[in-house]
This record gives C-alpha cells, structure tokens and sequence, in this order.
C-alpha cells in the first residue's frame, strides 16, 4: 500500500467520522430541547385552554369572585351563564393548608438541619440522612391515606371531647400530613446553606467564647438567613403544588375561611375534581380547570424564581 | 450580624442550660419527624395486614348424579349446587334476610371454585365433595378480627344469625386463614375479597419502563450537551433556569400537558401506560438532568486531557472516558427518579389511569392503572374490606420505595470512595 492509498483511506475514515460526530452532536442538541419543548408545551396548553376559559368567564370574575361552584352548568345552551368561577375560596384554602403545613414544617425542619449540620456526629448524619431520604421518599398518596383514614378520625374525635364540631375533612389533617411531608425538604435544603457559611466565622465566635448554641443563633442563622429563606419558599411552592394529600385528606367543599378546623378546598384538588372522569372540552366547568392550572403554575414558577434568585445570591456573598 | 448581643448579663449557667435545650430542640425535631414516618407505616402495616390471609370456609357439597350431563359438564348449575349446600348446612336460615346473608357467606367466586374442581375430577360426581372456599368480605373481617361484635349481636353487615353460623364454623374447624396468594396474583374486582395488585403492578411496571427509556438516554445526552459542549452564554443559562423551574413545577401540571398534548393533540390512547410513561419521563427528565450533570463534573479533568492528547475527539473522550466513568452516579440519579415516578399518582389520574381495570394489561396501548392510583382508588371506596387492600397496597408500595432508595444510597457511597480512594 503506498502512501497515497493510506493517506486516501485515512481521509474517508476521518470525514465519515466527522459525519458521524456531527449527528452526535445535533442528538445532544435535540435531546436537551426536550426540557425546553416540556416547558413551551406546558404553557401553550394551559394559556391556550385558559384563554378560552377567559372568553366565557371574565379573568376578574375568576380571580376576585367569592364563589366557587362549577358543578351547575346543566345543559349545553346554558353554558358561561350559570354555574359561578370565582377562584378565591380556591386561593384561600390552598393558602391556608399550606400555612398549616408551613407551621409544622419550617419550625421542625430548620430545628432538624441545624441539629444534623452542627451537633450531629458523622455516624449519627450517616444514619438520620438516609432515614429523612426515606421519609421523603415515601409518596404523598400515602400521605394522603393516612391523613384521610387516622388523623383526621383523630382530630375530630379529639375535638369531640372538647365539644367542639370539627369537619370530617379538616385543613388542619391535609395541612399536618402535609407538613411532615416537607420537614426533609426543608432539612436538606437548609442543611446545605448552614454548611455553605464560612467556618471562619462560627470559628471566631465560639474563640470568642460563645457557647454553641449562641454561636448558631447570632452568627450562622443571621448569615444563612437569606439562604434559609429561599429554602422556605421552595418548600411552600411544594406545599401549594401538592395534590394528592388535598384530595384525600382536604375534600371539595369550596367554603372561604381561615379556619383550620374548616373543610375547605384546593386548586390542586379542584383541577382534579374536574379532569377526572368524562370531560368536554368546550364546557366552562372543563375548560376552568386550565385557568386553575395556569394559576398554580405561575404561582409555583414566581416563588420558584424568586427562592433560586435568593439562594444564588446567597452563594455568592460567601464565594 | 451587626447585632450586639451581650452575654455579661447572663450566668455561665444559664447559658449552658441554653445550650442543653437548644441541643434537645434539635434532636426532638428529629425525633418527631422520624418517629411519625415510624407511626405511619406502623398503623398503615397494621391496617393492611389483614390483606395477606384470606379466609377459607368449608362445604360439603353433594354432587348428585341428575345435576350434571356428562358431555356438559360446564353448564351445570353450580350456584345452585353451593346455594343447595349451604342450606343444607345452616337449615335455620328461613327468612328472607336471614337466606341472603347465607348465600352471602361465600364469595361470589365459590360456584367457579366448584366448577374447576369438577372439570378436573369428573369420577366425584355421585359422591360428596369437602372444598375450602373463598369467605365474602364480610365474614373475611369478621373471622380476622377487623369487625368488632356490635352489642346487638351483629358485626357489621352480618347479622346475629350469620356471626351464630361463623361461630359455629369456627367450633368445627370448618373456617380457616390461609395465605393470601390471590392479592399478589389478582387484578382489582369490585368484591374486596378477589381483589388484587397484579394487573396494577403490571401497569406501573410498564409505565416505569416506558419512563426509564424515555427519560434515562435523553437526560444524559442533555446533561452531556450542557456539561460538556455547550459554551457558557445566554441560550445555556435559559436551558439551565428552565430545567431548575421544570423540576418544581407541581406534578399535576404534568399531568394536563399530558391530557392536552398526547391524549388530545397525538391522539394516544387515554389510559395507556405509554401516555403514563411519557407524562413521568418529562416529570423525571429534571432529576436525571440534574444528577447526571453533577455527576458528569464528579470526574476528573485529567481523564478529558489525558484522552484528548492521545488524540481522541471530543465526543470520543465524552463517550468512550467520561460517561463511563460517571455512570453509576447517573444511575443513581435514574434510581431516584424512578422511586419518585413510581408513587407519583395525581398525572396519572389526569391522564385516565384510574379506571377500574380487572384484567392485566397486554400492552402499552391497553388501558391500565397503577399501583399509587390503584391505592387511592380503594382508600376512596365506601367498602371497608378495600381500606386493608390499600393498606397492605402501600405496604407493598413502600417496600419497593425503600429497596430503590436504599440501593441508590449504597450505590453513591460506592461511587464517592472510589474516586476519593483513586484520587485522579
């Protein structure tokens, strides 16, 4: 073989190569369009759907209206005339489950990280980090059954006792079952910004002869604030967003109050309500469910950005 | 911090009491958050461990030689055969009310029980057969403890004649719990006692599959492209702030995207694993992301140099040096995907998974359900005999929950110490 053969098949080998990594790489482009593709179809399908829910229903009517009751549009003709979508009670329950949830979880869930990042010894984080993984592991449909079927019986037995009239569907069950649910959550999200606080600092505390304890709530809490704070409001989107526990535990029942004792209901709950089953696409009652959707994922998307601005922020004061 | 706080006012004692309480805050935290999990799966166990033993009654059933036609033996009258035998066995029942609970104390699966013990022994006709057969819901709890015994004398829906009956059965040795095989083996059936997870699992089975191929080889080239290719500029950065906003989008917006774009826009079929599959890839497609990108930065830079100066292109040494070597973290990161897509319910119910479904699906077009959504159809029923089949239903839901997440733990442990014991 002389050298101009070789120098001819190591040409053609190379460009077929070239070829073949070239295809590589537009695979890789594709395959990371995919995310984005997921995104833009999110939002198309629920502003496109919500958009016609907002040609039947006025957006003011839906946002700012007392009245949740789309069960009421009985014939094809009456549509957008009767039946009422005013989201509030919607907006109220799911705020206040996520309060109760909140309540429990940020108090428990801080405690926890601090306790694991700076009291914790490396055999006992080795043990209670799996042990929170799995509690976060366990699904919300669990969740769900337990809150339905032993804590709210509980509660209102309980609440018997004191004489007092408590729903069979309380937000206080949805919202308990819902806090411990996010305990891990917010454990490992401010565990991670505890320890991203220079040692620098907690070491010139305690040198200075501040206890540990004192150490935590003077030095590290006051500069891991920010951090925490992000972790907050990740974990409440979670809470907003949650669905499952809402429809077992949480009901249907559209009531505006902010008693926790209440049976109130949830956008999440509600979207469920009304996609389950047979559905026509052109009934205000199927078509609201999108506008619900649409809601949630522009509220779940300002706190997520909000809280990923936050915690970015943070990192980089201490980078 | 530029708070000043003073600590001269305080006694050193006060101030180490402080720090023992603050101590204890912390670890009672824990404590309460674990010992909850704890209680749960405790009382949830509880409640489903009824569901593995299913009650068994037995009935001598007197095959008469002018019931059957020997070339038809299928046709026969079976129901008949049990009904006859039952009243044979309790004459008392004389009522109306008090004949319907009779017949009641057996499955309505009894007759087809009897016929397959036929077909299979056709030489017993003209002598009496003793067969243990299936005891309805209501005798099922009642026999299990699950009813209590109301002051009436009733338990339940089992009036005071039919608790006499069990207990006499019972005085015979002629009612018995025997493993509950059936649970495992079953589709869902609208009588609690044949109920089973079978035709559910084969469901979340497929879906998962589905999901995994799907979500695994398009996350890694993803990661690949973001980790590896793409330059740091303003299109990478909105890639990046999507996916991070696409992993805490709630799953039930999933789950309409699924029912307006695949079911609605493709016009896949409703109810179908493979809708089910794609809805929990995309929901998935973050974690992977996320995980295989943190994994593909794990490995050490000298490995891409080492390869590219021996001549490798870029691609070469991503795919032949660096992907391999990031793999199990990958996976690890596909296991936990998996574990969430495994319990993840409320896109399934948007997407139809929740019909009631008896036989196991075939294929990934067949309608089908799954296990969480097969959960939170029996906790939903008014039957109390589903509520131990939920149970038992998330017991098994958990346990495969907790062998993934365990196995991802001791597969990242593995992974960290080899490239810290290596040290590239």
């Amino acid at each position: 073989m002389n050298i101009k053969t070789a120098g001819f098949l190591k040409n053609s080998f190379s460009s077929r190569n070239r070829l073949r990594e070239k295809a590589i790489y537009i695979i890789l482009i594709a395959s990371s369009l995919v995310a984005v593709g997921t995104t833009a179809g999110i939002i198309l399908s629920l502003v496109f759907e919500a958009a016609r829910f907002f040609t039947l229903v006025p957006i003011t009517d839906f946002l700012f209206g007392l009245n949740w009751s789309p069960q009421t549009a009985i014939r094809a003709d009456q549509i957008g005339s009767s039946g009422s979508f005013g989201a509030l009670p919607l907006i109220t329950g799911t705020l206040l489950i996520s309060a109760i949830a909140m309540f429990v979880a940020a108090p428990l869930g801080l405690a926890a990280a601090i306790y694991l990042s700076e009291y914790a010894s490396a055999s006992q984080r080795s043990i209670i980090k799996p042990l929170l993984e799995i509690l976060a592991g366990i699904p919300s449909v669990v969740y769900g059954f337990f809150a339905a079927l032993v804590i709210a019986p509980f509660i209102r037995m309980s609440g018997s006792g004191f004489g007092l009239e408590i729903a069979s569907q309380s937000a206080l069950a949805a919202g308990l079952a819902m806090g411990i649910m996010i305990v891990p959550l917010i454990s490992s999200l401010s565990d991670d910004v505890i320890n991203a606080v220079p040692t620098a600092l907690k070491d010139a505390s305690l040198g200075m002869g501040a206890t540990r304890s004192e150490t935590i709530i003077h030095i590290i809490l006051p500069g891991a604030s920010s951090g925490i704070a992000g972790s907050m409001l990740l974990a409440a989107s979670t809470a907003i967003g949650e669905t499952m526990i809402v429809v077992m535990a949480a009901g249907l029942a559209a009531n505006l109050t902010a008693n926790p004792l209440d049976a109130v209901t949830t956008i999440t709950a509600q979207i469920v309500a009304l996609l389950t089953g047979d559905q026509e696409f052109d009934s205000a009652k199927t078509l609201s469910a999108f506008a619900l959707g649409l809601l949630l994922f522009c509220v779940t998307l300002a706190l997520n950005s909000i809280a990923h601005k936050i915690v970015k922020n943070y990192r980089v004061k201490y980078e | 911090m530029n708070r000043h706080f003073s600590v001269r006012s305080k006694h050193l004692a006060t101030r180490h009491r402080f720090e023992v309480i603050f101590k204890w805050f912390g670890r009672i935290s824990i404590f309460l958050a674990l010992g909850f999990l704890v209680l749960m799966l405790a009382i949830i166990a509880n409640m489903g461990a009824g569901a593995l033993q299913q009650t068994r009654i037995a009935l001598d059933v007197p095959l008469l030689q002018e019931g059957f036609d020997i070339n038809y033996l299928d046709e026969a009258d079976y129901d008949g055969l049990i009904k006859s035998a039952l009243r044979q066995r309790f004459p008392d029942a004389t009522s109306r009310s008090q004949k319907r609970q009779l017949n009641n104390l057996l499955s309505i699966e009894a007759p087809f029980t009897l016929k397959k013990y036929v077909l299979k022994n056709p030489d017993t006709i003209g002598s009496t057969a003793r067969l243990w057969f299936i005891a309805s819901d209501d005798v099922d709890l009642f026999f299990k403890g699950s009813i209590e015994l109301a002051p009436e004398g009733n338990a339940g829906r089992l009036i005071s004649e039919a608790v006499a009956w069990v207990n006499e059965l019972k005085a015979a040795q002629a009612i018995k719990t025997v493993f509950n095989f059936n649970f495992f083996t079953g589709g869902d059936s609208r009588e609690p006692e044949l109920a089973g997870i079978f035709s559910a699992l084969v469901g979340t089975a497929l879906s998962l599959l589905i999901c995994l191929a799907i979500s695994f080889p398009i996350g890694v080239l993803s990661a690949i492209y973001l980790e590896e290719f793409v330059a740091k500029n303003r299109w990478s950065d909105f890639v990046e702030i999507n996916i991070t906003n696409l992993a805490a989008v709630p799953s039930i917006v999933f789950g309409i995207l699924g029912l307006t774009i695949f079911i609605n826009g493709f016009g896949l079929p409703r109810s179908s694993p493979l809708v089910g599959g794609m809805v929990l890839a995309l929901m998935t497609l973050p974690t992977i992301i996320i995980a295989s990108r943190a994994a593909l930065r794990s490995v050490p830079i000298s490995i891409r140099h080492a390869a590219i100066g021996l001549g490798a292109t870029p691609i070469q040494t991503i795919f032949h040096h660096v992907t391999p070597l990031a793999m199990p973290a990958m996976l690890t990161g596909a296991i936990i995907g998996m574990a969430r897509a495994l319990g993840e319910t409320a896109p399934l119910l948007m997407i139809g998974m929740v019909a009631f479904i008896v036989d196991v699906p075939d294929s990934i077009f067949s309608p089908a359900t799954a296990l969480p959504v097969q959960i939170f159809l029996w906790a939903d029923s008014p039957e109390r005999a589903f509520l131990e089949k939920a149970s038992a239903a998330i017991i098994v839901l958990v346990v495969f929950l907790i062998i993934m997440n365990l196995s991802a733990i001791i597969l990242r442990q593995k992974f960290q110490k080899k490239f810290c014991k290596n040290n590239f």
